[in-house]
């Protein structure tokens, strides 16, 4: 918002977009190296690349975070790029994303007995596209990042080239996107006719020393940015992708999309609309209001029904957007405050959680059955345990985050006079911690779920007789959809055995389940196998998640810190 | 007042840490020895915070009616919470019946698979239960209030009987839905004292002199009122708690109905009542009158009930609606006997579903038609589920019978068409504990059954005997209990009415001496006159002039239908 605009050349201060350059040379090298490389590189050098991609991006963010906490804000390439708090914040934000999501990606990849390093340069790309649209103070810049990133998620969605449903989801993703990012451009165009400027600190400036006689113009741009970018954070009603593309996408993938699509959107959100558009808040601000409600509502209610893990999730990170413009809605330094925390605090429990789908889907990444989730807790404790921590939290029980982001933004509604908006929007967390918990009690109950063979029809369950991994083929149910070849390997971890789903094998088939009093004696079915980078990624998000549930001081100060610098009015 | 050594903050880290060096005992050890470490930590750290708590209780001033042994340090500063935390005369038996019922639940859950897990949850569980009844800073009290949910739901869907899961998935969205009207109203409590004046804190005492609207009073007393009635339960909120008690397993549903229970009604006395009395006041005869309802509802289905586990849980609602009515009573006599009646309530249900897990281990079953004839071949869990259920009729002796007693009293004084009907929960009480007891102890007995069912073990009979000689000693001796209730609790009844007189103008000064001169001459309930003396006994001679029974005065024009006619009546 610190206009520094030069009419001239344009300085290029290289500094402002260093988390940029770093993730895009990440992306670069990776390529480049598997390329030029005589011998193929393997996913783990890719994995180490991303990572110090991450760091480095991580750490040039401090640095400037660091910078313009005691001097303040500043703009680069004439006005068009700007270094302050929430740049800062979202560059942080976005990196450490970047690195959970790679290790994720890594041990998702592992149990496929793949290594391709296009999934982590993917991520890197996109998420360069999610920093710069922090950054970004001109409204072509922040499309032109909207779609970088857009654009790497596209194909991250449809990465799992031989499941059908990644397909079709990455192609749905790509029309709607592309729809949106139409309206989001309109809107752009409008506001320029209306305003004579693309520059936010232009535009400011205009509606600060302008009265517009005939406002029309301006509040159709405002609408249609307000539609383009509530459908890139999922907001009712454009959130019909998000149930689909979360489904169909590969789980890692899913993850990080849901995280970082939110942290760069919200932070548009905040930059064009709280900040840039402040004077015109009497009339964006009810429609953020009913879109918030919505929002709030429909991702709590139609969660409830939902039958697949991927879904439900999905239907969960709408209701979190609900709670995240909730803040928005308020409108003033304490409401971007806890929506700021929120989205942070958030994407490591969404991330979390899909590290634990991940694995939970097996080497197919098809298991996504709430019925696959029965009796994870006899398989793999630690995997249930951690799922179990990321829904209590995102459900916001007091000691995670998610209680703090919850106590966040109703404070900040309640304060700014909405309570009704506050109550309903706690109801729909109440509704929210039913779906949470039906999967915690599915985890935790004893793994009594139909017979081998009725589980065989419905998902493909494998009977592994405690063998190193055999592969059945024919076992898959989704139309010979699963990935041929020899994909029970069990993965560096060395654990013993690997079935093709990770479903319950029943120890020479003839152990009959059902009944409550076998449950003491019954084979607890396969241990799914985890691989070290995921259980890394693991422990960061469930480490975060407790760490600063228990002690948010550090935090809530730094995004007080971020919010304080946009001047509200 | 500052103590020197923090017990509080200890009593609650003593168990949370006892709860995770019994997750943290290595897997890979001897079965044996492991099962050793654990049950050494399991009941190490649950007694090592019965001791604690005694010493608390021991450090306990008799005549500071305050908060004792505060700690106060910054938690959240941003958001104005801290760990504050303070015991007074309400909390500290509280605080003391935890500390006795969970190494009692503990043992009575001894043989569970899995059971460093089941030590775990129910140490933590512990912690946060005390946690909850010493938090003075309102966010502390919600985050212990909702993080009591977790373990309670792991520990009955884990090891409770067969529809577990699907009940304690039931309880915990009940609860937690009813906790978001709490977690909203405390949010804009806090928004409103900030408003009111610049800082934003949570912390209990100073949100008390906040100003507000009336109408807002009465909007956060329901919003706070919701989650406690939810909790405790109160009457038309109580459908989670027959499924969540029957299917808990015995350990938990001691703590359940014990402990858990308590911090609804808790919350009313120590959020609802200091917080809004104005409101508290007007609002009382809705609350009384569902504790009413409650105290016949339950007493009526308990009745019809054939499952002892069920029964159990709808004589549980029928006695927290006496908690209930001693709390809106709003006079001393029924605060300190709804306060006793927490504890009473928690050592008899605990007794009783202790009970009723011996019986359940004997013949596999909970219904009272597969019973029969227990007395003859178990008479000792005949004797102990005889006193465990004579204490919950409220037979004069027994610790149940002071805290109805006061109760009544109390609700007599203030509104006595309430006390009336109440009154008639007593007597259903020992209709449908009779007649369980009837047909599961006596009648004809089977030879087979004769032979196989054994008596309790000493082991058993040591795990009853705490809580067997706590309802004894309570119910003969209660004036040391009493001493240090009654003080915080008259301070609060003085509050309560300073506050709710502010508007009304001041209740003629002889006719409140009037009232409350004429207690111990006025024949109250129409229990015996020996008992009614030991009552007295108890009350008067322990603290003279400390039991305070007065009418809370009324705001004028209120016109609040039966109680606000009373005055004017006699």
């Amino acid at each position: 918002m610190i206009g520094a605009t030069g009419i001239t050349v344009p300085a290029l201060n290289y500094v402002a977009v260093m988390p940029e350059i770093a993730l895009i040379a990440g992306a670069l090298w990776i390529m480049l190296a598997t390329a030029m490389s005589p011998r193929r590189i393997g996913s783990g050098a890719s994995l180490f690349w991303t990572v110090a991609a991450g760091c480095v991006s991580l750490g040039f963010s401090v640095w400037q975070w660091e910078g313009v906490t005691p001097h303040g804000a500043y703009a680069s390439f004439d006005g068009a790029v700007v270094v302050d708090g929430l740049s800062a914040f979202v560059a942080m934000t976005v990196s450490l994303t970047v690195i959970v999501a790679a290790l994720i990606e890594e041990g998702w990849m592992r149990r496929r007995g793949q290594s391709a390093p296009e999934m982590h340069m993917l991520t890197l790309l996109s998420a360069a596209g999610a920093i710069l649209m922090g950054a970004g103070n001109d409204l072509v810049v922040i499309f032109l990042a909207l779609e970088i990133m857009s654009i790497g998620f596209y194909v991250l969605a449809a990465y799992d080239r031989r499941r059908l449903a990644s397909g079709e989801a990455a192609l749905k993703y790509l029309i709607l996107g592309g729809f949106s990012s139409a309206v989001f451009l309109f809107g752009i165009a409008l506001t320029y006719g209306a305003t004579g400027s693309m520059n936010l600190a232009e535009i400011a400036k205009y509606l600060a020393s302008n009265v517009l006689l005939h406002d029309g113009l301006l509040l159709g741009g405002m609408v249609l940015m307000l539609v383009g970018l509530a459908f890139k954070v999922a907001a009712v009603p454009f959130h019909f992708w998000a149930p689909d593309v979360y489904q169909g996408s590969p789980t890692p993938a899913a993850g990080y999309m849901a995280a970082v699509a939110k942290i760069a959107g919200f932070a548009a959100i905040i930059r064009i609309f709280v900040s840039t558009l402040q004077p015109y808040r009497a009339d964006w601000q009810p429609a953020v209001w009913v879109v918030a409600v919505a929002t709030l509502l429909v991702g709590g209610v139609v969660a409830l029904v939902q039958t697949d893990i991927k879904r439900m999730l999905a239907y969960s990170s709408i209701n979190h957007a609900g709670f995240v413009l909730l803040g928005v809605a308020a409108a003033t330094t304490a409401g971007l405050s806890a929506s700021l925390y929120y989205v942070l605090v958030y994407s490591f429990m969404v991330m979390g959680s899909f590290a634990v789908v991940s694995l939970v889907g097996g080497p197919a990444d098809t298991a996504h059955s709430l019925e696959d989730y029965r009796g994870l807790y006899r398989r793999s404790p630690w995997l249930a345990w951690a799922l179990a921590l990321m829904l209590i939290s995102q459900a916001g029980v007091p000691l995670t985050t998610g209680f703090i982001g919850k106590l966040e933004v109703i404070s900040a509604a309640a304060a700014a006079h909405l309570v009704w908006l506050a109550v309903v929007a706690m109801m729909s967390a109440a509704v929210a911690a039913f779906f949470y918990l039906r999967v915690v009690m599915l985890m935790f109950s004893p793994s009594y779920g139909p017979p081998a063979g009725a589980a065989g029809a419905v998902d493909s369950g494998s009977m592994v007789a405690g063998g190193e991994g055999v592969p059945e083929p024919g076992s898959v149910a989704e139309g010979g959809e699963g990935v041929p070849g020899p994909v029970g390997v069990s993965s560096g971890g060395g654990v013993a055995t690997a079935s093709l789903h990770g479903e319950e094998g029943i120890v020479g088939g003839g152990g009959d389940a059902s009944g409550y009093d076998a449950v003491a004696g019954e084979p607890a079915g396969e241990r799914i196998p985890v691989p070290l980078s995921t259980a890394v990624a693991l422990a960061l998000c469930s480490g975060f998640t407790v760490f600063f549930g228990l002690f948010p001081g550090f935090l809530t100060a730094m995004v007080h810190v971020v919010t304080t610098a946009i001047p509200i009015h | 007042m500052h103590s020197s050594f923090p017990y509080l903050t200890v009593l609650i880290l003593l168990p949370a840490g006892a709860a995770l060096a019994s997750v943290l005992i290595p897997r890979h050890m001897e079965p044996r020895a492991r099962n050793a470490a654990i049950w050494t930590c399991g009941m190490g750290g649950s007694l090592a915070t019965l001791v604690l708590a005694a010493v608390v209780a021991v450090k306990f001033d008799v005549h500071n009616p305050g908060y004792q042994m505060v700690t106060r340090h910054l938690w959240v500063s941003g958001l104005g919470i801290s760990w504050h935390l303070g015991v007074d005369g309400i909390s500290l038996f509280l605080v003391l019946m935890s500390a006795v019922l969970f190494p009692i639940a503990l043992v009575a859950g001894r043989t569970r698979p899995n059971f460093h897990m089941f030590v775990a949850w129910m140490l933590l569980l512990e912690a946060v239960c005390i946690g909850a009844f010493l938090s003075l800073d309102l966010i502390l009290f919600f985050a212990f209030f909702e993080v009591s949910l977790v373990p309670i739901y792991f520990v009955i869907s884990s090891w409770g009987f067969e529809k577990s899961a699907s009940a304690a998935v039931k309880f915990f969205v009940y609860t937690f839905f009813g906790s978001i009207f709490l977690f909203v109203g405390i949010i804009a409590l806090a928004i409103v004292h900030q408003h009111d004046t610049g800082v934003l804190t949570f912390s209990l005492p100073a949100l008390r002199s906040t100003h507000m609207p009336y109408y807002v009073q009465v909007l956060l007393f329901l919003s706070f009122t919701a989650a406690f009635a939810v909790k405790a339960p109160v009457f038309p909120f109580h459908t989670w708690s027959p499924d969540a008690y029957a299917e808990a397993p015995v350990g938990g549903a001691v703590v359940l109905a014990g402990v858990m229970a308590k911090l609804g009604t808790y919350g009313i006395i120590r959020f609802d009542l200091n917080l809004f009395p104005r409101a508290s006041v007007n609002l009382a005869p809705l609350l009384l009158s569902l504790g009413v309802a409650g105290i016949l509802y339950g007493a009526v289905v308990a009745c019809t009930q054939r499952d002892m586990k069920r029964m159990v849980a709808y004589s549980s609602l029928s006695h927290i609606g006496f908690v209930v009515l001693g709390l809106f009573a709003l006079v001393g006599a029924g605060l300190s006997g709804g306060v006793l009646q927490m504890v009473n309530h928690g050592l008899i249900v605990a007794a009783l579903f202790i009970a009723i897990g011996w019986i359940y281990e004997r013949r596999r079953t909970w219904n009272v038609a597969g019973l029969g004839g227990l007395q003859k071949p178990a008479p000792v869990l005949a004797a102990v589920f005889t006193i465990a259920m004579l204490a919950a009729i409220g037979l004069p002796g027994l610790n149940g019978f002071v805290g109805e007693f006061l109760v009544l009293l109390g609700t007599f004084i203030a509104h006595r068409w309430w006390a009336v009907v109440a009154t008639a929960g007593v007597v259903l009480a020992a209709l449908y504990m009779l007649w369980t007891y009837q047909q599961a102890f006596h009648g004809p007995v089977d030879k087979e059954v004769e032979e196989t069912t054994r008596d309790v073990t000493w082991r058993e009979l040591l795990v009853m005997a705490p809580l067997v000689i706590l309802i004894g000693f309570i119910g003969i001796y209660p004036k040391p209990l009493l001493d240090r209730i009654n003080p915080s609790v008259n301070q609060l009844v003085s509050q309560v009415d300073k506050a709710a007189g502010l508007r009304a103008p001041a209740l003629p000064a002889r006719r409140a001496a009037r009232v409350s001169g004429a207690v111990p001459r006025r024949p109250g309930t129409g229990k015996s006159v020996a008992a009614r003396q030991r009552a007295g006994v108890s009350g008067a001679a322990s603290a003279p002039g400390k039991l305070v029974v007065s009418r809370p005065l009324r705001p004028g024009g209120g016109g609040l239908g039966v109680a606000g006619g009373q005055g004017r009546s006699r």
